[in-house]
């Protein structure tokens, strides 16, 4: 008898569209696309099982240059969105992604609750610290002395400090990773996806076009030397003492995961209709 | 564009070394492991780049770069067909160790532009293969399996006719003007 014939496994190439992306040669978004690709491809879990939800911003173009479902909403409501979306359907695997702009200013509320709600989804930013697709402005992680012609001398605000602020909010899962380690990226995401609860990873992405400097982050990014803990306690203490080129998981915790109080896998059209009527 | 992104395409400068030492695989299968993660990977890089230059309307750099990316993309399949691999293996944990994130075939992200010319795309190539071979000289100066060091040898001398071919096909192409970046109406202009 013939054995069983076990499907060929899906590979990266399964995951990417046949758009091509619309970002300025050398960003490093390009990178963060392969390392999401090739993430799914390690978790193997289909594309019409998988929902990319974006906000507004160069890096969240990514959903359409995927083959998973995709969401491009509204700006800094990724999460919110993407929330809805896993406690309406918590078979499908939901990665949110977007960048500092979107995730820490005009969504930062959004991310604060996310964290602290810890619905079981992924959350990726690609952070270099400028907003980019509207030329240049000073972003929550831009440097306080950032000195550029919208902002000359600099804007002398303190910087977020996106991981700590996500741990202390409830984050299940913190990392960082840098857009110039591709293979290293993949290899978080695939963790942050495999982790219950909500896992966030904050992705070192450089600008070329307004932040030239931050090509010099190939030559400061190296891999953590230790490995990630689950307490809180410390993991903080290592995140606001850090050089912020510290790359790996940081922090893998075990909180409860938020279900949706209806208890189901799975709500029907039907449903949802009845949820909403007056 | 400013003055600093204009200056993008001059090769690399691999990061400093932040991962162990050099290990010499120990078999010949971890030895083409690896030597088909370069070929994949430098691919998969060079049709990224063919893509971003597509989108710049920069066709002639996106050719070559297309073509880059096919060159790339044969050597990793004939490693797979002399092989009889099916299915890329996976690397050896431990094993994949050279300086830096990627692969030294794989050329930077960062290092393109949108009005690079071919002179550009064809230096990215040569910084490349010179990579690769070193890359390939180190492993054979560590391999303590003859067979994997006189595999390593070989694909020295492979990678070493990569660059004589590439620099062949630089001989060929003009080089660029000093003021090759400067564009009169710049696609990020903030003034």
């Amino acid at each position: 008898m013939n054995a069983p014939t076990l499907p060929a496994p899906l590979t990266f190439s399964a995951y990417k569209s046949a758009y091509k992306p619309i970002w300025c040669p050398g960003c490093g978004d390009y990178s963060v696309l392969s390392s999401v690709t090739k993430a799914l491809a390690k978790v193997q879990v289909p594309p019409h099982e998988v929902v990319v939800v974006s906000g507004i911003g160069c890096s969240s173009r990514i959903p359409a240059y995927t083959t998973c479902y995709g969401f491009h909403g509204v700006h800094g409501r990724a999460l919110a969105a993407g929330t809805g979306l896993k406690v309406a359907r918590p078979d499908l695997t939901v990665v949110v992604a977007g960048g500092d702009g979107d995730g820490y200013s005009i969504g930062g509320n959004h991310f604060l609750h996310a964290c602290r709600r810890n619905v079981d989804l992924t959350y990726l930013v690609m952070d270099n610290h400028v907003y980019g697709m509207t030329k240049g402005q000073a972003s929550p992680t831009t440097e306080p002395d950032w000195d550029n012609k919208l902002s000359p001398g600099g804007t002398g605000v303190r910087s977020f400090h996106p991981l700590v602020i996500a741990l202390a909010s409830g984050a299940n899962f913190v990392a960082r990773a840098f857009a110039g380690d591709p293979n290293g990226t993949a290899d978080i995401i695939a963790q942050a996806i495999r982790h219950p609860g909500f896992s966030f990873v904050e992705i070192l992405s450089p600008c070329v076009t307004f932040r030239p400097e931050q090509k010099e982050w190939k030559k400061l990014a190296h891999p953590s030397p230790v490995a990630p803990t689950d307490d809180a306690a410390r993991a903080a203490r290592r995140i606001m003492t850090d050089d912020g080129f510290n790359i790996g998981v940081l922090y893998a915790g075990d909180r409860p995961v938020y279900r949706s109080s209806t208890g189901k896998a799975k709500l029907t059209p039907a449903d949802l209709e009845a949820e909403f009527l007056l | 564009m400013t003055a600093a992104a204009r200056k993008t395409t001059k090769p690399a400068r691999r990061p400093a070394a932040r991962k162990p030492a050099l290990n010499a695989p120990r078999t010949i299968r971890e030895f083409m492991t690896l030597a088909l993660v370069m070929e994949t990977e430098a691919s998969q890089r060079y049709a990224e780049f063919a893509d971003a230059m597509e989108v710049c309307n920069n066709l002639e750099v996106a050719a070559l770069f297309r073509k880059m990316a096919d060159i790339e993309g044969r050597h990793a399949t004939q490693i797979m067909t002399e092989m009889g691999w099916s299915e890329v293996p996976p690397l050896p944990p431990g094993r994949a160790t050279w300086e830096g994130f990627e692969a030294p075939e794989t050329a930077p992200g960062d290092e393109v532009h949108y009005l690079m010319q071919p002179w550009h795309a064809l230096q990215l190539a040569l910084a490349s293969e010179q990579r690769a071979e070193a890359f390939f000289g180190r492993l054979a100066r560590v391999a303590t399996v003859a067979t994997v060091r006189r595999a390593a040898l070989e694909l020295e001398a492979e990678e070493r006719e990569h660059v004589e071919l590439v620099k062949a096909w630089l001989a060929k192409v003009p080089k660029p003007d000093s003021d090759w970046a400067v564009d009169p109406d710049p696609p990020s202009y903030t003034d």
